[in-house]
């Protein structure tokens, strides 16, 4: 009996130095990773509005407030350049998606305090279709602005 | 071999505007090459912004965004000799970290 019970307290032991050790391992990751995992099952997504409630945004409504720069016509659709931006509060993320591209959600920006809800940046398309962005509100609203961008030339595809 | 991020910082009106052009093929997975044999997918997925060590922006990229991803923001407020980190990782695993200073 008492061989089993020290054995038991050493095994407790050990257990106690795994918990330890990968809670110091969790605290790593923690830190050194942002907070947010990348949200695989949004960028798959092959809907525009399920692409956006999976990161987060609810009840889609079209609003002035939110601004989307971008050319009438690309006549290169591998670096279509696009601005989108709003003097909203309470923003939480910035959404850019393509409605005709094979993976709709381009981009997914999380606002912080320390920065305007205001980015630019250059996409694929790879045929004629809507732009949509999106910003994502504290309160879970999704108000949306979109446009049409013809594309002369294609790209990601073959 | 991964290439360095450019980063470009600079305070203008008690704003500084942020402009990074990250070097990756960012392959979307859907291209076919020479042969017809699709090129597999190889993209940034996630993009981790810091400013004197804290995080200021968080994002995330699907196969879509350009070839070399282009990204321009605004931070409130900061000054010159501010240091600016950009880290991605991309759908393979391979990272990059490159720093800046705000001019």
């Amino acid at each position: 009996m008492k061989s089993s019970f020290t054995h038991n307290a050493e095994r407790r032991d050990s257990l106690k130095q795994i918990a330890i050790l990968s809670g110091l391992l969790a605290g790593v990751g923690y830190s050194s990773l942002a907070e947010a995992a990348y949200n695989k099952a949004a960028f798959d997504s092959k809907s525009v509005n399920e692409a956006i409630k999976l990161q987060g945004g609810g009840n889609l409504v079209e609003s002035k407030e939110v601004l989307l720069n971008a050319p009438d016509y690309a006549e290169n659709g591998a670096a279509v350049p696009l601005g989108v931006s709003t003097g909203l509060s309470g923003v939480r993320k910035i959404l850019i998606l393509v409605e005709k591209n094979p993976a709709n959600l381009a981009a997914s920006f999380e606002v912080s305090e320390s920065i305007e809800a205001n980015f630019s940046t250059r996409i694929k398309m790879n045929q004629t279709s809507d732009v949509f962005a999106v910003a994502v509100m504290a309160d879970g609203r999704a108000l949306f602005s979109k446009k049409e961008v013809k594309v002369t030339i294609g790209s990601c595809g073959g | 071999m991964t290439e360095p991020t450019r980063i470009r910082a600079q305070v203008q009106g008690g704003k500084t505007t942020v402009r990074v052009l990250m070097s990756h093929e960012m392959e979307s997975g859907h291209r076919k090459d020479g042969s017809g044999k699709t090129v597999p997918s190889w993209f940034i997925q996630e993009v981790t912004i810091s400013l004197n060590g804290k995080v200021i922006l968080d994002a995330d990229f699907g196969p879509s965004m350009s070839k070399n991803p282009y990204l321009q923001f605004v931070i409130k407020g900061g000054k010159a000799g501010d240091k600016l980190s950009l880290s991605w990782k991309d759908n393979k695993g391979q990272t990059r970290t490159d720093e800046s200073s705000v001019a």
